[in-house]
């Protein structure tokens, strides 16, 4: 069934390769590898073991389909490594205020276009299909998962041939949301006209998409293979150096693994979630293939209820204007932070750096918005006595059954997670940190269906317990992520049926303060401070425990693959029009 | 005068003169003593309830303590049964954790075996109760088991949490769920042996001189029911046993620190390629009593079979 061989040869690839953007504002490491020609290579094999169904970014139900797509349809522009947009798509060069393509109150973007630039079925492409699939993703019949690319723009309009105009409804900090990434896939007008919204499910381009990008759809098994060859309009006369790709679903992580690393079968393996004790030794005794990770902004952290989750409360129930028993406490929440080991998480769980490292903060991408105050901070460090110190100064005694109590309140934790081997085991490192403190905590974890959704109480957004944990993401531009997260506006509740961000249920003016004058600033080093400030204030004051930034790609390739740069930001398939053997 | 005793032929009848009077469990005991693997399986179940009860008094290792520096090592003098990859001792995790295995497995078969016992019995007697009876039955066994258990325990999981605490909520939570979803089979082997056996001249007999229908069910056709009842249960411990791990897999069992016997075996199976102890003990625990109720079960079933009695 799964005969994949490989065309491997001898040499190790050790320089990295990567696209050079022409106009691009973004300083991307470029080191230019030989020059390569078109179709010189053989059979590129990927192995994805979640298998692709729908080849639209817009309709992709996940990564792998939304990666898969991404050999045919592109964007106006990618994300590099550093957050930064880069000129690799369609668009002829990055706007930027600079050089006028965007308004200095950061409302309107101007994409200037590629000229010449050919749809795989030989018809030249046009600003009216970015228009097209503004459109397309606008009309929330189309249902498409890209939908909150489109949110709060005004209008996309084709000033002429290669000119498309971006209007936000306001100053929009970040103002690439439409356009960059796989979300700002361009569609084809003529292909996907017809299929604007209900419709939109049953186009045949879903499937057989017609695109820009350096490979064609030649055969598509959904939920199997799909298999490519080159784009004879291409743009790139050189490029893409393989003639064909095999893009390989199916398996589970460990197989996958083992394709790449023991085996040799594939020369790309996606996303290798194994468990790092495992993973280690197999990508360390390879000869044939290696490891590679790329850290974004992917943080696993410990999230405290402000408001009171007790059931006897009925519909008042962790409703904002409950007041915990305890963690409103600082003193109590700053014990906590210091009794949790993310340490020793991170070296004996997360294998010391192979798919995360232990951070105190929360934004730790792209590098000018990382914070340099919080590794001093007392709350950051792992110290039993120190935490036991801070209880005992605040007032909370050890009872007969060791744990502390003041006023009638125990401090009796409920702290809940995803059902996932390494999230319990987390819990087992937290929990042995707070019981030295005369903390008692209850573990709960549920299946991450039931725990990722607004409407199941076991669930994150409703927050009927006292600490969760999960990882969050966010984009290169992290206004969105600190408002939704920690804005009291955006306060998870009954009344708007939790779906707002904010579940720790957090109200500070102080906070609101900073996200207000974020989302006004339109200077670079500015709003970096804000975003500084805004992250030290969540560690300071301890809203959240940051533990683990994860590694937001894991995967493997066959150390004769080049080329590969992955970008925490975008699609692993960004450049993979750069990539040779 | 106990049902057996009906069809006792008439030297044995004779002989009860002589002898101090016998009792259905004085016979049914004396039976079992000369079933070997019976009594294999009685001492090495009363065994692992006895190290389970009493061995984390003898064995005062911690089940919860992390020490890396100890992790996935075999087993040894320190750590009989090795450690998990946190370094925990799995000796102590396993007899914490057979407390709460064994007790689950028999308590959700008890139940279990009670509804089933009972439904079957009213049905196979009563001819009237048969078709509304069985008829349930058949809507239990048609219940999509997943989303009945979802329904549950979102109704009841803080209501029993409150009431008797996380674990104890959880417990009888996981024991009524199991025992609700499980008593269908027994239900249908007692109706079908009450059906054949209330045809039978003993049971007339009793009818003739006026027993009560309860007296007949109970102390006439019940003892002679025993047999497959008793079989189905040896069976469906382990089953409960290894639902239970599967609620737990689910996030729907007990907390997950707690070391059930299913836990540890699901939380060993991505270390088989080089801890396989982890997997070994748990696993063989589970093997040890599954089986040793069966032959507990086996023994029992030969002992109360009035047909091979002595």
């Amino acid at each position: 069934m799964l005969t994949l061989t490989m065309a491997a040869c001898g040499q190790q690839g050790t320089s990295t390769a990567t696209t050079a953007p022409s106009a691009a504002p973004a300083a991307s490491a470029a080191p230019t590898a030989a020059p390569v020609t078109r179709g010189q290579g053989g059979d590129l094999k990927i192995l994805y073991w979640q298998p692709p169904t729908i080849l639209n970014q817009h309709q992709a139900t996940g990564t792998k389909d939304a990666d898969a797509a991404r050999l045919v349809l592109e964007p106006l522009a990618s994300w590099n490594p550093e957050g930064k947009p880069v000129a690799n798509g369609l668009a002829s060069e990055i706007p930027t205020v600079a050089n006028g393509g965007v308004s200095a109150d950061f409302t309107t973007v101007t994409w200037k276009l590629r000229t010449g630039v050919k749809w795989s079925d030989g018809t030249a492409f046009s600003a009216d299909d970015v228009v097209f699939t503004y459109q397309y993703m606008k009309d929330p019949k189309s249902a498409v998962t890209t939908s909150d690319y489109v949110d709060g723009i005004k209008s996309v309009v084709a000033k002429d041939a290669n000119t498309v105009v971006v209007t936000y409804d306001k100053p929009n900090p970040f103002f690439y949301q439409f356009g960059v990434s796989g979300s700002g896939a361009i569609l084809q007008k003529a292909q996907f006209g017809a299929f604007v919204g209900e419709k939109a499910k049953d186009a045949p381009g879903n499937l057989r998409p017609i695109g820009t990008g350096p490979y064609v759809v030649k055969d598509f098994k959904p939920g199997d293979t799909v298999l490519y060859e080159i784009n004879p309009n291409y743009r790139d006369a050189n490029k893409p150096f393989f003639k064909t790709v095999t893009f390989k679903g199916g398996g589970d992580a460990a197989t996958a693994a083992r394709a790449v690393f023991q085996t040799g079968d594939v020369d790309y393996a996606w996303n290798l979630q194994v468990e790092a004790n495992i993973l280690s030794p197999m990508s360390k005794a390879s000869t044939v293939g290696e490891l590679f990770t790329v850290y974004g902004a992917s943080i696993e952290r410990l999230l405290f209820n402000f408001a009171n989750p007790d059931p006897a409360l009925g519909d008042k129930r962790a409703e904002p204007d409950t007041k915990h028993p305890f963690l409103t406490d600082l003193a109590v929440r700053r014990a906590l932070a210091m009794a949790t080991d993310r340490g020793t998480m991170a070296k004996e769980l997360y294998g010391d750096g192979l798919s995360g490292k232990s951070t105190c903060n929360l934004i730790t991408a792209p590098p000018d918005l990382v914070s340099k105050n919080t590794d001093s901070l007392d709350v950051c460090k792992y110290d039993i006595a120190a935490a036991n110190a801070e209880l005992d100064k605040a007032g909370w005694v050890k009872g007969a059954d060791g744990i502390r109590a003041k006023g009638g309140v125990k401090l009796h934790v409920l702290y809940r997670t995803t059902v996932n081997a390494l999230r319990q085991k987390e819990q087992d490192i937290v929990k042995a940190g707070w019981k030295q403190i005369g903390v008692d905590v209850e573990l709960a974890s549920v299946p991450a269906g039931t725990f990722f959704t607004n409407t199941s109480p076991d669930g994150a957004n409703h927050f009927f317990a006292d600490v969760e944990m999960y990882t969050n993401s966010g984009d290169p531009d992290p206004t969105a992520l600190l408002a939704s997260g920690w804005g009291t506006e955006n306060i998870a509740q009954k009344s708007n049926t939790w779906q707002k961000g904010n579940y720790a249920r957090y109200s500070n003016a102080d906070f609101d303060k900073i996200i207000a004058d974020l989302k006004k600033e339109t200077d670079t080093a500015k709003r970096a401070a804000l975003v500084i400030a805004a992250n030290d204030h969540l560690v300071k004051n301890v809203v959240i425990v940051n533990l683990i930034n994860r590694t937001f790609a894991t995967s493997g390739r066959a150390k004769t693959l080049k080329g590969v740069n992955p970008t925490p930001w975008d699609s692993e398939m960004w450049n993979i029009a750069d990539w040779s053997k | 005068m106990a049902a057996p005793a009906t069809q006792l032929s008439g030297p044995a009848a004779l002989s009860a003169f002589s002898r101090p009077a016998r009792s259905l469990w004085g016979d049914a005991w004396h039976q079992f003593r000369r079933h070997r693997l019976a009594m294999a399986g009685l001492v090495s179940l009363i065994f692992l309830v006895v190290a389970t009860l009493l061995g984390p008094y003898v064995w005062t290792v911690s089940t919860s303590e992390i020490d890396f520096t100890q992790s996935l090592l075999g087993p040894g003098f320190a750590h009989p049964f090795g450690t998990d990859d946190l370094g925990r001792d799995l000796l102590a995790r396993a007899m914490s954790g057979g407390r709460v295995s064994i007790a689950v497995g028999v308590s959700a078969v008890l139940l279990a075996i009670t509804l089933g016992t009972t439904i079957g019995s009213l049905a196979g007697y009563f001819g009237k109760l048969d078709n509304p009876l069985m008829r349930l039955t058949d809507v239990f066994l048609s219940l999509p088991v997943l989303p009945l258990l979802l329904v549950i325990i979102y109704l009841f999981k803080d209501t029993l949490r409150q009431l008797f605490g996380a674990e104890a909520g959880v417990f009888i939570m996981i024991v009524s769920v199991i025992g609700i979803l499980n008593w269908m089979p027994v239900a249908r082997l007692v109706r079908a042996s009450f059906l054949s056996l209330k045809q039978k001249e003993f049971v007339e007999a009793a009818r003739a001189i006026g027993d009560p229908d309860m007296r007949i069910i109970i102390k006439h056709i019940l003892p002679n029911v025993l047999s497959p009842v008793l079989v189905a249960a040896t069976i469906g411990v382990g089953n409960a046993i290894l639902t239970e791990s599967t609620l737990s897999f689910l996030g729907l069992g007990f907390p997950p620190d707690v070391p059930t016997w299913g836990r540890l075996l699901f939380d060993a199976q991505n270390y088989l390629d080089f801890a396989p102890h982890w997997a070994l003990f748990p696993g063989l625990c589970i093997f040890v009593t599954v089986l040793s109720i069966n032959f507990i079960g086996d023994g029992l079933r030969d002992a109360l079979d009035p047909r091979k009695s002595s």
